[in-house]
């Protein structure tokens, strides 16, 4: 079962990418406000908003 | 702050939406004629080329890579351009990657029909075409890495934490799973064999239904379901906390594909435990969705798009709630192998995938067309039909896999088998499949009045190419503002040293075992490598997709025990280059089928299989009688064995065609004087050969095969 340890070693790479990813995003602020991302996107500045607002 | 002007790329989005309902409409006509294969074997057409063994990963490549795929970069090169406040990183990038994929998918296209498969479920494509994936894919990567860096909105939404999970994984499943060694041109063999195939075949198999169907989708939801319902999604932070604890759960839960199966028990054990903790995660993101709409359902009942969400997400929850309770092990013993598992896969592509893309489609082509949907009433009649497709199609699949397991598992009160001739449970469900084929075929003619509505809308619109947008430049150096930060702005160093440190660890706990521990998978003596004709007959085994239908890996069931014989062992695959586990029973397991019947049977049933099997659903393979035998490359097959460790003596590629003949014309000797019209160098002898020789390595005297 020498493949095991591929997988592993290949499933512990990624987790560990991850991770670091996950330690940079919370130490780089990204999570200190929880609430205004969900809004923000709700809002862009289109240029053309008046054709941009017609509902289906 | 200086306010930007720059443009979205909304010409690349339309080209991913016309590629997902192209191979959508294709990849669900093929679909539909597997599903009338299976109640009308005169539905494949006689002809090779569209049979159900090669018509199946047909269909399962292009509704999942060529309608899901081209979707998912549909709504990642919407969404991503607008979150990130920036153009794509190069519009060059985008254009190879959209020429490249779509380039990928006709040469899946001519490829499989023609039987060129690596026979690995989902991955069936072959060497050079796995390359190309991973190069279009690292296209695509940097071309949203670079989007990211270049983004004009510090934060990063949660639906780009979903894309860039999906970037990541893929890339690396990809190219683990698809480690193999040319044989020629068009041929390959996987490095790994038999159980360890399996293993590194089902992580990927269960990452892929992971990676490549669920996590871009639930960032396409995070994204477009608020934006549709014009409300910001439930929480914010529940999105977060759902998603990193599912992408640090979702890796370990490949094994519960493979239960009760010669996997090590420990090994399945894990991957159990991880699948019963995906709900929590999984939870999180449908419960997130559907109450996103918390106060505004009565937009549901007027705006069919989210009518389409709706159900998406609700059949996610289903179907997250069912495979944990699937990689149960006693409910796995029911369901494996049977139609259950169908319904259920059908439940995340039919529902999740289809349903999400349909409502993004009618979402967002009005939008870059700067008009509004064509007609409301006819994608309200394709979210209904469609549900009603789902609904047939799922009833009618749970009925079969349900009714089909519990005849093969049925004794007499005697204690022999109810139900002994595996054709009888076929037949029982022969219903449910035409019922299947009506709910696809509903479901389809749903898809096809989409495809109307959109032209429809197209043409009464125009495309706005390159949408002008405006957003201040992100401030330089934001980072280092606060004390918080230090840990950034050291982060290139030690970001770089931890990535080496990783790479190292990762490294070597890949190659030192290969090199210090002996496999232990028990060897058994009595299993030997395949003769040159068998290992031919194997190749042909794998070109016709047998292992859509078949398996070969009986359980440790007395079920399976009293009609199969010997349940599996670990040792019996040590050459198998690659597994043919298979995944479904549509006709019975061939792993004791050797000298189980004489040859003439075998050559009989080949040709017809209603000749000997009166109402067998199996298509005709006559072909095989006629085509001749291939040994072209029979001389670079066996060193390319030999060196994946398959023992073959120094030098036996110069006599493998002399053995190959000598056992051929034997096994022609021994039909012609039953009375078939035999020829040695046919296909169907190298076939039967192979077929004779499986599973009876360790048979000996203590068969139990009746």
């Amino acid at each position: 079962m020498d493949v095991m340890f591929i997988l592993i070693g290949a499933s512990i790479t990624v987790a560990m990418t991850f991770l670091f990813a996950f330690i940079w995003a919370v130490k780089s602020g990204q999570y200190e406000d929880r609430y205004t991302p969900s809004v923000r996107i709700l809002f862009e500045e289109n240029i053309q908003s008046e054709t941009e607002n017609k509902k289906l | 702050m200086t306010v930007e002007k720059f443009s979205y790329d909304n010409k690349i989005v339309r080209d991913f939406a016309i590629a997902t309902v192209i191979f959508g409409v294709v990849g669900m006509i093929v679909g539909l004629l597997a599903a009338l294969q299976l109640f009308g074997p005169i539905y494949n057409l006689g002809t090779q080329y569209t049979t159900f063994g090669r018509i199946r990963p047909l269909h399962t490549n292009a509704v999942i890579f060529a309608f899901v795929g081209n979707a998912m970069f549909m709504g990642v090169y919407y969404s991503l351009q607008r979150v990130c406040k920036a153009r794509m990183f190069s519009d060059l990038l985008s254009r190879i990657h959209f020429w490249g994929w779509q380039f990928i998918i006709v040469c899946a296209a001519v490829s499989l029909p023609l039987g060129i498969t690596a026979g690995k479920e989902y991955a069936e494509l072959e060497w050079p075409i796995d390359i190309m994936i991973a190069l279009i894919w690292v296209i695509f990567a940097i071309n949203m890495f670079g989007t990211i860096f270049k983004r004009r909105e510090k934060h990063i939404y949660v639906a780009i934490w979903f894309y860039i999970a999906t970037v990541v994984t893929v890339a690396v499943l990809h190219i683990v799973n698809s480690i193999e060694l040319p044989v020629s041109l068009l041929k390959s063999y996987p490095i790994y064999a038999g159980v360890q195939d399996a293993l590194v075949q089902w992580w990927y198999g269960h990452n892929a239904v992971a990676f490549f169907l669920t996590t871009p989708f639930l960032g396409l939801m995070y994204y477009f379901l608020p934006k549709m319902a014009g409300r910001p999604v439930y929480s914010y932070k529940l999105s977060i906390v759902h998603f990193w604890s599912l992408i640090f759960i979702y890796i370990w839960a490949g094994p519960h594909h493979l239960l009760y199966s010669s996997l090590p028990d420990w090994a399945q054990s894990l991957g159990v435990v991880f699948s019963i903790m995906l709900i929590a995660p999984s939870w999180g993101g449908m419960i997130n969705g559907l109450l996103t709409l918390r106060g505004a359902w009565d937009k549901v009942r007027d705006d069919v798009t989210l009518k389409f969400m709706v159900v998406a997400v609700t059949s996610y929850g289903m179907a997250t709630f069912e495979g944990p309770m699937l990689s149960l092990k006693n409910v796995n013993a029911i369901a494996h192998f049977t139609d259950w598992i169908v319904a259920h896969v059908h439940i995340g592509a039919l529902g999740w995938n289809g349903f999400m893309i349909f409502g993004i489609l009618y979402w967002l082509i009005p939008r870059i067309y700067k008009t509004t949907l064509f007609s409301k009433k006819m994608a309200a009649f394709h979210f209904w039909i469609g549900t009603l497709g789902i609904v047939f199609y799922a009833a009618s699949m749970y009925w079969a896999g349900i009714t089909q397991s519990l005849m093969w598992k049925q004794f007499t009160p005697l204690g022999i088998l109810q139900y002994p001739n595996f054709l009888e449970t076929v037949v029982q469900i022969i219903p449910m499949y035409m019922i299947r084929a009506f709910g696809g075929a509903l479901y389809l003619t749903g898809v096809i009045v989409m495809v109307v509505n959109l032209i429809k809308t197209v043409k009464q619109g125009s495309l706005e190419a390159n949408e002008p947008a405006e957003a201040p430049a992100i401030e330089k150096g934001y980072a280092d503002r606060s004390s918080k930060h230090r840990f950034l702005e050291s982060r290139p160093g030690k970001f770089a040293l931890l990535a080496t440190v990783v790479v190292i660890i990762g490294g070597a706990v890949e190659l030192i075992p290969t090199f210090m521990i002996k496999s232990n998978i028990p060897t058994i003596p009595s299993v030997k490598p395949y003769t040159p004709l068998e290992l031919q007959g194997r190749d042909l085994y794998v070109r016709e997709g047998c292992y859509t239908c078949h398996s070969q890996m009986i359980r440790p069931f007395r079920s399976e025990t009293e009609r199969y014989g010997e349940y599996s062992k670990a040792g019996e695959f040590v050459y198998d280059h690659p597994f043919q586990w298979g995944s479904k029973r549509i006709g019975p397991d061939l792993m004791r089928i050797g000298k189980k019947y004489p040859n003439l049977w075998h050559y009989n049933h080949m040709e017809n299989p209603r000749n000997v099997s009166p109402g067998s659903i199996m298509p005709n393979y006559d072909w095989l009688l006629k085509q001749n035998l291939d040994n072209s490359t029979l001389e670079s097959k066996i060193n390319v064995m030999r060196t994946l460790g398959v023992p073959y003596a120094p030098g036996y590629e110069k006599q493998a065609l002399q053995d190959l003949t000598k056992q051929a014309e034997e096994l022609a000797t021994d039909l012609q004087k039953n009375g078939a019209p035999a020829e040695s160098n046919k296909e169907i002898i190298a076939l039967i050969a192979y077929l004779q020789r499986m599973g009876t390595d360790i048979k000996g005297d203590t068969t139990t095969v009746k």
